[in-house]
């Protein structure tokens, strides 16, 4: 009886999970299809951490970059294919207009000694136009129909498809100055406010008056006056920052730059808004490509096509190779390709990799750790580095490596005792250490050949950081054969012994050198331990490590508390100043007593006055040389004793095309192609449900069952039998 | 019995105070204000300037417990313990560090939680129940021991090997249902299917364990014994015997669970994709968000109050011998 209860339970269950899933392909398809315009082409992927921020003036990581850098559009971008990185106008018409004056803001050349200012002025394309948004609807006499006086009328509003009418407006000059003064305002906490207020003429006065401010709902920047901002027409603006600083044009290329529109501030203070989370932070307003039309941070996050995005096209110029690697195959043509970019929550690597495995992801790799934790079933080390396994070239899976613009790098605290100093003996004993610090060996066994072993601050591809021969570190490394060769431990020996150390002994008092490397315990594991102390013992010093929690560590390097330490620099801009600034002494968080960024605390005044130097100057053959003289002294130092640029990695499932990684820019979304009815015959292919184990588990239930019913029945009759 | 609820109300309001001090303390000896909000803002470029700012607009100004600036008791109410802990006890959660109504997400998170826990929580009860009742129906035999060892064996597997292979087997190998994700309705399913399976093949070991010996403590008692004498089948002497009268030990296992259903499972919703609170609570570590820890530790030790008392309410309803007094 309960067999046959059992059994019926069953056949129900899978009965209803055909049903179920049966109308929409392949059971195991984590999509809703059927909320998908079959005309529609679109993208699938993921997020790993559910984004904090989308206001613009305050979102500063690089997951919340990957989907509102769709959606906002600053005065400036970077060119999709082109490397070195280079900029271009995005929604400006052309490179800003860059003038220069003095005290009394009166034009002068740019190589007077006067300059006090640097004005900026940009004149805007013609033609963008925001995308439909409820905050610009206005009613027939010309009033906005989404402001409300009360909470009790916006208690039915919880997201924005509750709003049964969208409008547009122009971009004007206005929004861009409105957002810079909304970064301005104290109230907004956006976590630059202080590091633009040193550059941008009048932030710091208008912080202060906003702070002063009474605020009873929406506060109109309109009516506050900063300095350093002018609207010239509803087309063009200019922005005066102090002093000269090349670097602001790649700060006007970030979302922080980008436009708000009045209208939307206002429309998001409305009474109520945010207790049902209705904010500029959540939805935001841009002129992009895309715009964001579900946000459930929780589970999915939805951008569909800007109907009102400008002409914009495929660039018909690229890097050597991209042509014969097809990425000029749409020059010219319209973008964007993709109708609708679907971001679903996935937290943990293997649904992840299992995913793009079965053809539900289109790409592997746009998140942390997706490509590089499956490494050894996606990628091998070939001779000509690395490349994808068979198992992956079966598959026609395409793969996309770029060298980030990054540094993460170990040093020493130039303040401490023992490693620190500027004097030949301690440079001596530090490059004796980086010697024996066996880059290449750590990348290849802990990193599987991901990154190129460190040379400097600046990684390649930046300016400044030379190929081959020219830019090897001499203190380091040898040029053998055409590539670069460590030098031996027996020459790290003899540095050692010059600096009082012979056989990592103290040659005055005799005692063993023991040093300490303060690492973040998340960052650490036993293996990667016991190597590290090998490579100092190599030179007879040992090697203690402090493993402690991220603030701990943070603590440390900002009190000095530290002698060795492990960091890492994501470029914020394709600059060299973007990296050699880590090492300028002014920037040391003990010297400035604050969150300064030169953990090392390297001081070097021949370095900082070349650094002052370079930092304002353009770009060329002058300023190469400055950067060579820098690299050479920090060489001789070592500050930093190693290091790596680390390597990152798409893959591309067969049928996405356009796909370049851009180590700075996020705004690649327009640019990508995907193959829908290939996706859609290969994810038939590829997930052909195989009920033969579900089957077979159940057959060996019920054979498991049947015996034990017999013996059951056959124990009840024999008690029976023993009563009588 | 009201009086006796009333009473352990009142205690839990020391009980709450005290929770919410710990919560405060661990939390506080391990992040300073400055890391909160460095952790909000990031960690380049941020100015000493930016960081009061974002101290003072959250409320992260003021001295931890006690302010030496005030005299008398603003001293004590002019502190962080006080302003954040004072909104707590009236339920007005607030916003997260990162400017979110905590309410509104808690609201919209539970469900998916007790979609996920609720049929786990009830499925691998019938599930538990019915395999302890089969190993004590052939009590002394060799297939008793078995089950034990496979109990033993199941309990010994970490949870989650059993997330990873069953993701493995059932949604890479056999393309059975989707490796993670979440919808509503009836496709939600799906997405429930595994993880719940996952959840009552988990906890099948130690939860028919316990019952086992549960359940053999009754077995050989008179009124089985008579039972069966009268001729009752062993089927419904286990069932409608020797189970109600095993039912105070388990409702206390499962009763006080029941509140708890609705924080969620850290791992499980954290593999499958589930966005219910255990995985709010986890991002809220992770991203040091101290509005949010401090609100689910909160809610938390509510439900797990209200769990102690529905256990033993529960006690008077399957056991007409105990009062609550």
């Amino acid at each position: 009886m309960m067999n046959r209860k059992a059994t019926r339970y069953l056949a129900a269950t899978l009965t209803t999970a055909i049903l179920l899933t049966g109308c929409s392909g392949p059971w195991n398809n984590p999509h809703q299809e059927s909320s998908v315009n079959q005309n529609q082409t679109v993208y699938y992927t993921n997020f790993q951490l559910p984004p904090q921020h989308f206001d613009p003036a305050i979102s500063y990581s690089t997951d919340e970059s990957m989907l509102i850098d769709q959606i906002y559009e600053p005065p400036l971008g970077y060119h999709f294919l082109k490397r070195p990185y280079e900029l271009e106008p995005l929604a400006a018409e052309s490179m800003p207009d860059v003038r220069y004056l003095n005290t009394n803001r009166e034009e002068i050349p740019s190589d007077s000694p006067d300059v006090t200012f640097s004005k900026y002025t940009i004149t805007l394309k013609e033609g963008i136009d925001y995308q439909p948004h409820p905050a610009f609807v206005k009613n027939s006499e010309g009033g906005y129909v989404y402001l409300f006086t009360d909470e009790s009328e916006t208690a039915n509003y919880r997201t924005l498809s509750d709003f049964g009418q969208t409008a547009t407006r122009g971009l004007d000059a206005d929004d861009f100055l409105y957002q810079i003064k909304r970064i301005a305002d104290p109230h907004n906490k956006a976590p630059l406010i202080g590091f633009l207020a040193q550059y941008i003429d009048g932030m710091s006065e208008l912080t202060a008056e906003l702070k002063t401010v009474e605020r009873d709902g929406w506060l109109d920047l309109r009516e506050f006056k900063m300095r350093g901002l002018e609207r010239i027409d509803e087309r063009t603006f200019s922005i005066t920052i102090k002093g000269i600083y090349p670097q602001f044009s790649y700060w006007l290329a970030m979302h922080f730059f980008a436009p708000i529109p009045w209208e939307a501030d206002r429309f998001y203070n409305n009474p109520g808004f945010k207790d049902n989370n209705l904010t500029l932070d959540w939805y935001p307003v841009g002129t992009g490509a895309y715009m964001m039309t579900r946000n459930d941070p929780n589970r999915e996050i939805i951008l569909e096509r800007n109907p009102n995005f400008r002409d914009d096209f495929y660039p018909t110029e690229g890097a050597p190779g991209d042509k014969e690697a097809g990425l000029l195959a749409d020059a010219g043509a319209k973008v964007p390709f993709i109708d609708k970019a679907i971001y679903s929550l996935d937290k943990e690597v293997l649904p992840m990799w299992t995913k793009f495995l079965q053809g539900y992801y289109d790409r592997s790799g746009e998140n942390h750790g997706n490509v590089t934790q499956n490494f050894d079933q996606a990628l091998t080390i070939g001779p000509e580095g690395v490349e994808l396994t068979a198992e992956m070239q079966g598959r026609e899976i395409t793969l996309s490596q770029d060298v980030k613009p990054a540094v993460y790098y170990m040093g020493f605290n130039m303040l401490d005792d023992v490693v620190g100093g500027y004097s030949t003996e301690k440079q001596k004993l530090r490059q004796a250490i980086s010697i024996a610090w066996n880059s290449e060996e750590y990348i290849e066994i802990f990193r599987n050949g991901s990154a190129i072993p460190f040379m400097g601050p600046i990684p390649p591809g930046i300016e400044g950081s030379l190929k081959g021969e020219a830019g090897i570190n001499t203190y380091t490394h040898d040029w053998k054969n055409g590539k670069a060769v460590r030098k031996s431990i027996e020459y790290a020996k003899q540095l050692l012994t010059e600096a009082g150390y012979p056989n990592g002994r103290d040659a005055k008092t005799g005692k063993p050198l023991k040093l300490y490397l303060d690492v973040q315990a998340q960052a650490t594991s036993k293996s990667l331990e016991d190597w590290q102390k090998r490579q100092l013992k190599k030179l007879g010093i040992e090697l203690e490590l402090r493993a402690t929690d991220w603030n701990r560590y943070k603590e440390k390097m900002s009190t000095g508390n530290h002698q060795m330490f492990s960091y890492g620099w994501l470029a914020d801009y394709p600059d060299p100043e973007n990296f050699l600034f880590l090492l300028y002494g002014p920037q040391s968080p003990v010297a400035c007593q604050c969150d300064g960024n030169n953990n090392a605390n390297y001081d070097n005044p021949d370095y900082n006055k070349l650094y002052k130097q370079m930092k304002t100057m353009q770009p060329g053959l002058e300023r190469n040389q400055l950067i060579a003289e820098m690299l050479d002294q920090v060489r001789a130092d070592v500050p930093w004793f190693t290091g790596e640029y680390p390597k990152e990695y798409y893959l591309n499932n067969q049928w996405v095309s356009n796909t370049k990684r851009h180590g700075i820019s996020k705004a690649t979304l327009k640019y990508l192609k995907i193959d829908s009815e290939v996706r859609k015959q290969k994810q038939a292919e590829w997930n052909q449900p195989n009920l033969v184990p579900l089957v077979a588990g159940m057959s060996i239930f019920v054979a498991l069952f049947v015996p034990a019913i017999r013996a059951y029945r056959r124990r009840q009759k024999l008690v029976i039998n023993t009563d009588k | 019995m009201l009086a006796y609820i009333i009473r352990r109300l009142i205690y839990a309001i020391p009980i709450l105070m005290g929770v919410n001090l710990i919560t405060f303390l661990l939390f506080f000896v391990v992040n300073t204000p400055d890391d909160m909000a460095r952790a909000q803002l990031g960690d380049k470029y941020v100015t000493g300037e930016a960081i009061e700012l974002w101290k003072e607009t959250n409320g992260y100004h003021q001295p931890l417990f006690f302010n030496d600036k005030e005299e008398g008791l603003t001293a004590l109410t002019e502190t962080i313990f006080f302003n954040k802990s004072i909104s707590l006890f009236t339920f007005d959660f607030g916003q997260s560090e990162s400017g979110r109504d905590i309410t509104s997400d808690v609201s919209q998170r539970v469900w998916p939680s007790v979609m996920f826990a609720l049929p786990t929580l009830l499925i691998g009860l019938w599930v538990n129940i019915c395999i302890a009742l089969l190993v004590v129906m052939f009590r002394n035999t060799g297939l008793e021991k078995a089950f034990v060892i496979s109990f033993v064996g199941l309990m010994s597997v970490s949870y989650l090997f059993y997330i990873i292979g069953g993701q493995y087997l059932v949604t890479r190998l056999w393309n059975l249902v989707p490796v993670s994700g979440f919808q509503t309705g009836l496709d939600s399913f799906r997405f429930l299917v595994l993880p719940v399976a996952i959840g009552v093949i988990a906890g099948t070991g130690a939860g028919a364990r316990l019952y086992r010996t549960l359940f053999l403590e009754e077995a050989d008692q008179d009124y089985a014994r008579t039972a069966r004498a009268k001729g009752v089948s062993e089927v419904t002497v286990l069932f409608r015997h020797i189970l109600p009268n095993a039912m105070i030990p388990i409702l206390t296992n499962i009763v006080i669970v029941i509140p708890m259903l609705f924080m969620g499972s850290l791992v499980m919703e954290s593999f499958f994709g589930i966005p219910g609170l255990g995985s709010y609570m986890i991002d809220a570590l992770k991203s040091q968000d101290f509005a949010i820890v401090r609100t689910m530790v909160f809610i938390g030790s509510v439900l797990y109050i209200i769990g102690l008392i529905a256990t033993d309410i529960s006690y008077t309803l399957v056991d007409p011998r105990v009062r609550l007094n």
